[in-house]
């Protein structure tokens, strides 16, 4: 592999220049053949203006290796699609043709997935909605159209069904609506609002962000190394994260299958959960605790203690909530074979996270390429095998489980108050490269910094693991009732603004 | 069934919390409603304003202003000041009626506003239903206010409620900085309406952009899109600054 790619360990950097440059030719036949021989992963994939041209980089997940690859082209205009060979590339090609212009040939479905203007601002706005949707045609094939406003309190998004009577043939999801030009904003930095706007990629998902983020910044400025507790409090912030999410997922599936006491319950005891992350930083949402370097809060042998004490309180209410929705027929008779996405399918469109898991694909960056604290600790991923609504929320019993075992695992060790670190501003390498890769709960999060001569941002890239996933939802809904629309989303719930950035 | 019952009585039993007649339990760290001390900002440094991601402070003529309709709330202005000048409370009854409310001064002495107008008691004072409208929220506030549905704060008790058609509601409740792709949905729901009709900035972001103010494809909040009765600051603001908030718009407090 080693003159094709540039080979890079989670959360390190090296010169830009090493990433190798190839024709699009063999780049293409290199991508494809790591793809389908050394089962690699699609972790990032997107485009760069360079003096005329752009230069594509993708990012590539050896989970086996626990590698990352990276390799490069140059382009004008077009270049011949890659998802006509990967599935993978799918939705990256289309943020690549919207985000720059650049005509990836042979895509089976190009438009836009965010309805914005070119990044350099030039070009017209296509009116977000206002586009083509694939559509079945025939007397009694209807069509359903849901959003951008939904009924309950969420993000925007519009959703298109098409529909033999009860039956979902197609379900076509058009995002965009929360695109608020996070990439854009991040050209120039870091600088003070930085690690805030890391904090709301995606709300519920700040740790993983920030975490991603800090991994980022301290490869590229040497001088900043988090000390061993602060690791682990990191990675116990974003446990509580993980275990906060998942009950709240599990009740509004309860509450969606109209399994009222756990619905209740677990609306509280997630509750529970944040009001512990804010013992850490006062914000429930874990902002104002990761910088690059450490943390933000010095936390005491107190704090931790009294984490500790209530996780055991909580846990014991947590198993009892879901124990009673696990044990209900008519609750399982509902999430059995249910949106079903089979393992090929999740594989093949790159699916990631949680809900790969829940396909049998037994991927966990926490384990395939592990970072910070989870370098010492060892966590084994949970799989199930059948891919349905079921097997998510399993999958979310399960690591509610286990990271209550990491989570005490974790802050029993720290037995001294863990300083908080000054703040100061970085100082990247310049002209380098960086990827760091964290694993949140709804899977692979991955951040790609290239700085430029001045040691600032000339290209940062966010992939939540919702970009990968959102395809998947709309597979799942494939031959299902419209009405089990909202358990399927639920034993997904993607995030729209981490997808629209 | 009988597990249910089980569990019910005996293991999960009554959580709703005390709020609002004890005050409701915050973080230790939580971070409200700041103070400026009078005496100690000396006005003449700018190491708070440097320091501020969200560009929330602001030079007077006689001191420092810190606009709660910016911040974040990341407390960095105070662990930066060297005359430890600017102090964050526990203050949580921190929404506001008026943008002015949320200017923060040296010396001020802060009493919340109380609800004056008899028009929006007589229409909401018991029953307030709203449409939430989320225009580029991060999902914080939009996470943070349908907690106000669980059973800990059970808001169903004063008469808040959600609704799903903004034919049924009273309110608008927007979060996010407004979105250029929202723009549109979010007139046309507001259209919806029927009036009188009023308008809650849920939000850091939807007060004025946030962090993200100032980017174009976002439109600096509320501010030039629509009047906004209740602003609520914070990112995101904690359930009880917002369930107070809205009590004390219905004049129930
Ligand atoms: S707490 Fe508010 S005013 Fe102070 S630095 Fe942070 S954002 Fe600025």
């Amino acid at each position: 592999m080693n003159n094709k790619f540039l080979i890079l360990a989670n959360s390190s950097s090296a010169a830009f220049a090493s990433v190798p440059l190839l024709s699009i030719g063999e780049f293409r036949t290199n991508l494809i053949q790591a793809v389908q021989e050394k089962h690699c992963r699609v972790s990032s994939f997107f485009a760069m203006p360079e003096k005329n041209d752009f230069r594509l980089i993708a990012v590539l997940a050896d989970d086996a290796a626990a590698k990352i690859y990276i390799t490069s082209a140059m382009t004008t205009e077009r270049y011949p699609s890659l998802t006509v060979d990967v599935p993978a590339f799918h939705w990256f090609e289309r943020e690549i043709h919207e985000q720059y212009g650049i005509l990836p040939e042979g895509h089976p479905w190009l438009k836009p997935i965010r309805f914005q203007k070119k990044e350099d601002g030039s070009g017209d706005k296509v009116q977000i909605g206002v586009t083509d949707y694939f559509q079945v045609k025939g007397s009694t094939v209807h069509e359903v159209a849901v959003g951008p406003v939904h009924a309950g309190v969420i993000e925007p998004g519009h959703f298109r069904f098409q529909c033999l009577g009860e039956e979902v043939m197609h379900l076509e999801i058009e995002l965009g609506y929360q695109h608020r030009g996070v990439e854009k904003m991040l050209l120039n930095a870091p600088d003070k609002k930085t690690i805030h706007i890391m904090e709301t990629v995606s709300g519920d998902s700040s740790i993983a962000h920030a975490t991603a983020y800090a991994q980022l910044i301290e490869s590229l400025d040497p001088s900043l190394v988090p000390s061993e507790n602060a690791r682990k409090l990191r990675a116990a912030a974003a446990e509580l994260e993980r275990i906060a999410n998942h009950t709240g997922d599990l009740g509004a599936l309860a509450g969606d299958v109209a399994f009222l006491p756990t619905a209740s319950y677990c609306g509280r005891i997630r509750g529970d959960y944040l009001n512990t992350t804010a013992i850490l930083c006062g914000n429930r949402f874990g902002r104002n605790f990761i910088v690059p370097g450490g943390i933000r809060q010095t936390i005491t042998p107190e704090n931790t203690a009294e984490i500790l004490k209530r996780l055991d309180t909580f846990q014991v209410e947590l198993n009892d909530a879901l124990h009673l929705m696990f044990d209900a027929p008519s609750v399982l008779d509902r999430f059995e074979n249910t949106g079903k996405v089979p393992y090929e399918t999740s594989v093949q469109i790159g699916m990631v996270g949680a809900a790969a898991r829940a396909s049998g694909d037994a991927q966990d960056i926490r384990k395939t390429h592990p970072y910070g604290a989870y370098k010492t600790i060892n966590t084994e991923p949970v799989v199930a095998g059948n891919g349905d609504v079921l097997s998510r929320a399993e999958i979310r019993y399960k690591e509610i489980e286990t990271s209550h075992q990491l989570l005490r695992n974790l802050l029993a060790e720290i037995k001294e108050t863990v300083e908080a670190v000054p703040m100061r501003e970085p100082v990247l390498q310049s002209n380098s490269i960086a990827v760091s890769l964290t694993e949140g709960w709804r899977g692979e999060v991955c951040h790609v910094a290239i700085t430029g001569p001045d040691g600032k941002f000339c290209r940062y890239k966010i992939t939540d693991p919702s970009f990968h996933n959102w395809f998947g939802l709309a597979l799942a809904l494939r031959g299902e009732a419209v009405s089990d629309f909202p358990i399927c989303n639920k034993s997904f719930n993607l995030s729209y603004c981490g997808h629209d950035l | 069934m009988l597990s249910i019952l089980k569990s019910r009585c005996f293991r999960q039993g009554f959580r709703t919390g005390k709020f609002p007649d004890a005050p409701p339990n915050l973080p230790e760290r939580f971070q409200g409603r700041p103070v400026i001390a009078a005496g100690k900002c000396t006005g003449n440094c700018t190491i708070c304003r440097d320091t501020c991601p969200a560009d929330a402070i602001i030079q007077e003529e006689k001191g420092i202003m810190l606009d709660l309709g910016k911040c974040l709330f990341c407390g960095k202005c105070a662990e930066s000041c060297p005359e430890k000048a600017i102090e964050f409370t526990n203050e949580y009854r921190i929404g506001s009626f008026k943008r002015e409310g949320l200017y923060c001064r040296p010396g001020d002495t802060y009493v919340p506003e109380v609800q004056t107008d008899e028009k929006f008691k007589r229409f909401c004072g018991d029953s307030l239903k709203i449409r939430q409208v989320s225009a580029g929220g991060c999902a914080a506030c939009e996470l943070d206010f349908n907690v106000l549905h669980t059973l800990a704060w059970d808001m169903g008790r004063f008469g808040i409620k959600a609704v799903a058609s903004p034919r049924h509601a009273d309110c608008l409740l927007i979060t996010g900085p407004i979105t250029e792709n929202m723009l549109l949905a979010l007139k046309k729901t507001y259209a919806a309406v029927p009036r009188p009709s009023w308008v809650i900035a849920c939000g850091t972001c939807a007060v004025s952009g946030g962090i993200y103010a100032g980017n174009p494809e976002v439109h600096n909040g509320l501010e030039e899109i629509l009047k906004v009765d209740l602003y609520v600051p914070g990112c995101p603001p904690h359930p009880a600054v917002l369930l107070e908030a809205l009590l004390r718009l219905m004049g129930k407090k």
